[in-house]
């Protein structure tokens, strides 16, 4: 109790400083777990997001690009395939799945699909087919009429009977204005993946457009996969990517995304040293605001120690003091954490599609408040021997 | 409850020179006695203070208190029989700032054995005349009012020994009167030994048994003081 009271009141007294170490503590701790929960949950979730396709097939160029394109609705698309590689494809002995997509418009930035009424058949992860929200109903393929992911739907504010225009191309141009008029019919249950972004409408649609090159009236942006076993993947690699020369097989997807996350590690790496950088300082603060409060302290240590407090109640309170600025700092740093982290979830989601979940777990959400604690106690260690090695006679009084 | 046998601590001074600050043949002071030393500001009255509280080692002799030998104790033992048996009242109070008035007293107890005690603070604190001002800090009383939160602190732990280092020092004449009273009366109370070092003659006219400080220390004897 008594310790406990020692702390208390020299924390109250230095209140600026206990907060402004806490306050750091805090940004530092958050920073930390948030870091490395972007890094870990954005990984294990991009990597196992494949809309439930195994594979993808489109014009020779980069896989990853290929990916990106046709699974994320990132990037532009690496070319076209004719139709009868589709059918190629969709006939071989090993594919149990193929379904064409074609891309080249938008809606004020949120990216037009074309692609056959079969994709919403699909399990977009094991167990889970596509739905539409109460009121509305899949396209009919040929029509004008289009169903548009959850989340582009909210910011578009589209609604099933709600008419719209495409524009030309995969990035907004106001000028670039199709003629057609398309009809919301239904909007997708959420399901958290690219797809949410996405308005889907018939293949058709998409290859004949105003304005396209009728040359490619048939042609296809890529093919979604899914195959009878695994191992075909391997076979199909072999005969699009080694013999052929033509197209470009990705498989496996979740691969393919890694190594994108291999390729852009080093961000990570940066990341992590700043935020290893701010816990520095951090902890360097509250060394500061011990180190500096000390000569102020020195009198009240050295009553105590005469009251009859001993060496190491002293060495305890300075140290004591530091673990509640690192606690308090902690604390404060799940909430720093939270809003961050959900923060950057929301931009994922918005540029992604993909939502990394807010409640997961991993150890780094006790070990980074559990080292800033350790930090905190390692900067009130100078401190906290200083008050140890006290002189009690000779701060007190003068010999007389 | 208080004897000193060939005390003596010597000091190495900024030049380098070792001076010798307290040498006490002998000195004793029987339970619940009050008695006071009579000494000029540098005599080294605080040194011997100091010495019987364990704040400071000496370099050869022996106090002994209430039966335990101080001299021969380490550190630690030296702070839990200051923190058992001795209350301090220093010349400028030395009340903590940053606390209440009834924390300094709980602080005063809590290293003692019987530990921090609210309630016993609380009646120590009203038995100095201070009821109303329990949760003021010290830049929130008067000099008299701090003295007597510096009183509660020293005694609220029912020490054998009470030492006043001057403790009217910094107390106007009234005020000075007032304190030294409120001293020897909850001294006597709670039946704790005073041995009051000061230099204040109206101070030391209240006592009964005043020693010559000076002529005790052989140190400052030898000097020529």
């Amino acid at each position: 109790m008594t310790l406990w009271l020692i702390i208390r009141r020299s924390l109250r007294q230095h209140a600026l400083s206990t907060l402004v170490s806490a306050g750091s503590i805090a940004l530092a701790a958050g920073l930390m777990m948030c870091v490395w929960m972007v890094k870990t949950q954005a990984h294990a979730v991009f990597t196992a997001t494949n809309t439930g396709f195994d594979a993808v097939l489109g014009a020779r160029g980069s896989k990853l690009q290929l990916v990106l394109n046709a699974i994320f609705h990132l990037e532009a698309s690496p070319g076209n395939l004719a139709a009868s590689d589709y059918e190629a494809i969709k006939r071989h002995p090993a594919v149990r799945t193929a379904i064409p997509i074609a891309v080249g418009d938008n809606l004020r930035g949120y990216r037009i699909v074309g692609t056959l009424p079969e994709f919403f058949a699909v399990e977009y992860v094991p167990g889970k087919s596509f739905a539409v929200q109460p009121g509305g109903r899949f396209f009919s393929d040929g029509e004008r009429e289009a169903v548009v992911g959850s989340f582009a739907a909210r910011r578009l504010g589209l609604k099933a009977g709600d008419t719209f225009q495409p524009y030309h191309g995969l990035n907004f141009d106001p000028k670039a204005l199709h003629e057609e008029v398309y009809t919301v019919t239904g909007i997708l249950a959420p399901t958290n993946t690219p797809a949410d972004r996405v308005l889907w409408i018939p293949l058709s649609g998409v290859q004949t457009m105003s304005g396209h090159d009728p040359r490619a009236a048939t042609d296809v942006s890529a093919v979604l996969i899914q195959l009878r076993a695994p191992t075909a993947g391997f076979m199909l690699d072999m005969m699009y990517n080694r013999q052929g020369n033509r197209l470009t097989f990705a498989f496996p997807v979740g691969t393919i995304i890694a190594e994108l996350f291999n390729k852009i590690s080093w961000f990570d790496r940066v990341l992590a040293l700043v935020a290893g950088l701010v816990a520095l300082v951090a902890a360097g603060s509250v060394l500061a605001s011990s180190y500096s409060s000390m000569s102020a302290r020195r009198r009240d240590l050295a009553i105590l120690r005469a009251l009859g407090a001993k060496r190491r109640t002293v060495f305890s309170a300075i140290l004591g003091e530091a673990a509640i600025i690192g606690m308090i700092g902690a604390v404060a740093g799940y909430a720093v954490y939270f809003l961050l982290y959900v923060g950057v979830t929301e931009v994922i989601r918005a540029q992604t599609g993909v939502v990394l979940p807010v409640t997961a777990w991993h150890p780094v959400l006790v070990a980074a408040p559990l080292g800033m604690i350790g930090l905190c106690l390692l900067g009130g260690l100078l401190p906290a021997v200083q008050a140890y090695r006290l002189s009690v006679a000779d701060t007190l009084a003068p010999t007389s | 409850m208080l004897e000193i046998t060939d005390l003596k601590k010597s000091f190495r001074t900024p030049e380098g020179r070792m001076v010798e600050v307290v040498n006490l043949e002998s000195f004793t002071l029987a339970a619940g006695v009050q008695a006071a030393l009579r000494g000029v500001s540098g005599s080294g009255k605080t040194t011997l203070l100091n010495l019987i509280a364990g704040i400071v080692a000496a370099d050869s002799g022996t106090v002994r208190i209430d039966g335990a030998e101080m001299t021969s104790l380490p550190e630690a033992g030296r702070d839990r029989l200051r923190a058992e048996k001795i209350g301090y009242i220093f010349q400028t109070f030395n009340l903590l700032q940053g606390h209440t008035a009834l924390e300094n007293v709980l602080l005063g107890m809590g290293f003692g054995p019987r530990g921090a005690d609210r309630s016993q603070a609380r009646q120590w604190l009203e038995r100095v005349g201070l009821a109303h001002r329990l949760d003021h800090f010290p830049r929130q009383l008067s000099t008299g009012q701090q003295q007597r939160v510096a009183v509660a602190r020293a005694l609220a732990n029912r020490p054998a020994l009470v030492l006043a280092d001057e403790p009217t020092g910094n107390l106007d004449r009234r005020h000075a009167a007032e304190a030294l009273t409120l001293i020897r009366e909850v001294c006597r109370e709670s039946g704790a030994a005073l041995l009051l070092v000061s230099h204040d003659e109206t101070a030391l006219a209240q006592f009964g048994q005043v020693g010559d400080f000076a002529a005790l220390n052989r140190a400052v004897r030898e000097a020529g003081a």
